[in-house]
């Protein structure tokens, strides 16, 4: 393990205070903060080596380019992918998603095919699929959440029928923190002959994640979740999925060969990215990489799975309180998602604001799963990272407790 | 730890009264006008249905919703000051609620006229309250402006 104060130093963020009082950062899921090396690798880059890359023979071009991709050969490592051939950098997620839909998916699931996702989908892995399907004339169909919060996977020999092209799946609900088994659904969907991408935009900040062990075809995340800047997400793509695959973006850089008549395509990784690709960030992300390395994602695992045990005990405490998301906590990440029947979630986060607290409230961009399974018109969300501590834990729930003495007392008033 | 003040000028206890107890609950049968309002960022949401007379006078009133409190109070306040006025007093409503909400103050006679509603003013210390307490208004502009389409 390592020693949270410590690493806390390394936030300036941390530092700051909100309404007078300290930050208590638990929108961890939406974005987490940067460590400083993350900033500095950021402003190296634009202070001392800025160039464009694959382009250009000079000094500056050569570093740039190489740190860029260094940073591929990074995140290739991070998540145990076979090669830096196998990453293509995007923006973020959904673009990584995206790019798979309007490629892969535009291509290859055919009118009568299937394409399977779960309730639990962040609305960046359900959107595009309801467009290829309704494009190309295929049917979505959706893996039941049970009701303990996990995947109801007992119907899969049923759902993934040889029409079935595609499985998409979050490996780490945004909502529930629900971990879902998908090694087990990759393999299940492998038999049948349908690809799978995993959405693993909350869990590989969070916890050791091996694309070769998941045997996945694609892998989507995000950097700015994983301490790294914005603008900045990964797709993971197997080779021998990626070489059939036509691009996405087409212009600059993408290509090998142009004649007034046509073109033709650079290698992979670079046919996916046209254009001049967001550098800085993609160095930046790099950085985190190390940063997250340095500590050991098992030990990042191990300080939130604490941290979530301890958040729950506390949110037992409060009786107003309904709380989503499996107790077994080997099947959670550190997401508390809450309601209270009688204070809608934008008001707690209101007040929680007022006490320096950053929580989430809403849908959590999961209308489906937070409206039609939870069954709420929105939630409140307390979300953890590697820099959280217990005390922060208390400070939220404290809050809670104002929360309900703030509205409890203004109803009382006029009883 | 001690809330601070600005709290109270947003959550004043009219504004939760609203919110716990909101006026004109249930859509009408055969309304005249229909609109509805969603806001994605939290998902608020308002139905507002308005009855009109022969001489085209708002006579009935049914709203239902869901979401915060500063979206279902200021919704619920609406409702209470649509009875007897013509679209076009009721547009004048929406713009001048617009406008203070964007920074502009009521007149001494506004503020007169509308009563509980200026304790909304507090929502602009929080601005990104403001698209709450909107919610209800325009979704009443936008079945004004629906209304008078299907009328040619």
């Amino acid at each position: 393990m390592y020693d949270v104060a410590e690493i806390r130093k390394d936030f300036p963020i941390l530092e700051r205070q909100v309404h007078g009082v300290p930050l208590v950062y638990l929108d961890n899921a939406a974005t987490s903060q940067k460590p400083r090396a993350v900033i500095q690798a950021l402003s190296d880059y634009y202070e001392r080596y800025n160039a464009n890359v694959h382009r250009g023979a000079h000094t500056l071009a050569i570093e740039a380019t190489d740190a860029y991709e260094e940073a591929r050969a990074k995140v290739a490592r991070f998540i145990n992918a076979p090669g830096p051939e196998n990453i293509v950098f995007v923006r973020n997620t959904t673009e990584a998603i995206n790019l798979v839909a309007y490629t892969w998916g535009v291509a290859n699931v055919k009118a009568g095919d299937r394409i399977v996702v779960t309730e639990m989908e962040h609305h960046s892995n359900l959107v595009p699929w309801q467009h290829v399907a309704r494009v190309n004339g295929a049917e979505l169909k959706l893996i039941a959440m049970a009701k303990d919060y996990t995947l109801d996977t007992s119907d899969l020999d049923e759902l993934l029928t040889p029409a079935t092209r595609l499985v998409a799946i979050t490996q780490m609900s945004n909502v529930l923190g629900t971990i879902t088994p998908v090694a087990d659904i990759t393999a299940a969907a492998h038999r049948v002959g349908a690809l799978v991408l995993i959405d693993a935009a909350q869990s590989v900040p969070h916890m050791p994640v091996d694309v070769q062990a998941l045997d996945c075809d694609f892998m989507a995340f995000s950097g700015h979740k994983m301490l790294g800047p914005t603008g900045i997400g990964v797709l993971y793509i197997r080779s021998e999925v990626s070489e059939q695959m036509d691009p996405f973006l087409r212009g600059g850089e993408m290509v090998l060969e142009v004649t007034y008549e046509d073109a033709s395509w650079n290698e992979v990784p670079l046919k996916f990215e046209a254009g001049t690709p967001n550098i800085g960030d993609a160095i930046a992300l790099g950085a985190a990489i190390d940063y997250l390395t340095a500590l050991g994602m098992d030990n990042v695992r191990e300080h939130e799975v604490a941290l979530t045990r301890y958040a729950m005990e506390r949110f037992a405490e409060l009786e107003e309180v309904t709380t989503f998301g499996p107790s077994d906590l080997s099947v959670r990440g550190g997401v508390v998602s809450f309601y209270m029947s009688e204070i809608h979630p934008h008001d707690i986060g209101q007040v929680l604001d007022q006490l320096g607290v950053a929580i989430r409230a809403g849908h959590h961009c999961a209308m489906p799963l937070v409206r039609s399974r939870l069954m709420v018109p929105a939630t409140a969300r307390a979300s953890f990272y590697l820099y959280n501590t217990e005390a922060e834990v208390d400070v939220l729930i404290d809050g809670l407790n104002q929360v309900l003495r703030y509205f409890g007392d203004a109803a009382s008033k006029r009883a | 730890m001690q809330l601070p003040s600005e709290l109270d000028d947003l959550y004043q206890d009219i504004i939760l009264d609203h919110y716990r107890s909101p006026r004109h609950q249930g859509l009408l049968d055969a309304p005249d006008l229909r609109g509805e309002g969603f806001n994605p960022f939290c998902g608020d949401q308002v139905v507002l249905t308005l009855g009109l007379d022969e001489a085209g006078r708002i006579d009935a009133v049914g709203f239902e919703g869901q979401g915060c409190s500063i979206s279902q109070a200021s919704a619920s306040m609406l409702t209470d000051h649509l009875q007897g006025k013509t679209l076009e007093e009721a547009e004048d409503l929406v713009r001048t609620f617009k406008g203070v909400m964007q920074g502009e103050e009521f007149t001494p006679e506004q503020e007169e006229e509308l009563g509980e509603v200026a304790a909304l003013q507090g929502v602009k210390q929080f601005p990104i309250r403001i698209k709450c307490a909107l919610l209800g208004w325009t979704t009443l502009q936008d079945a004004i402006t629906a209304y008078r389409k299907t009328q040619g």
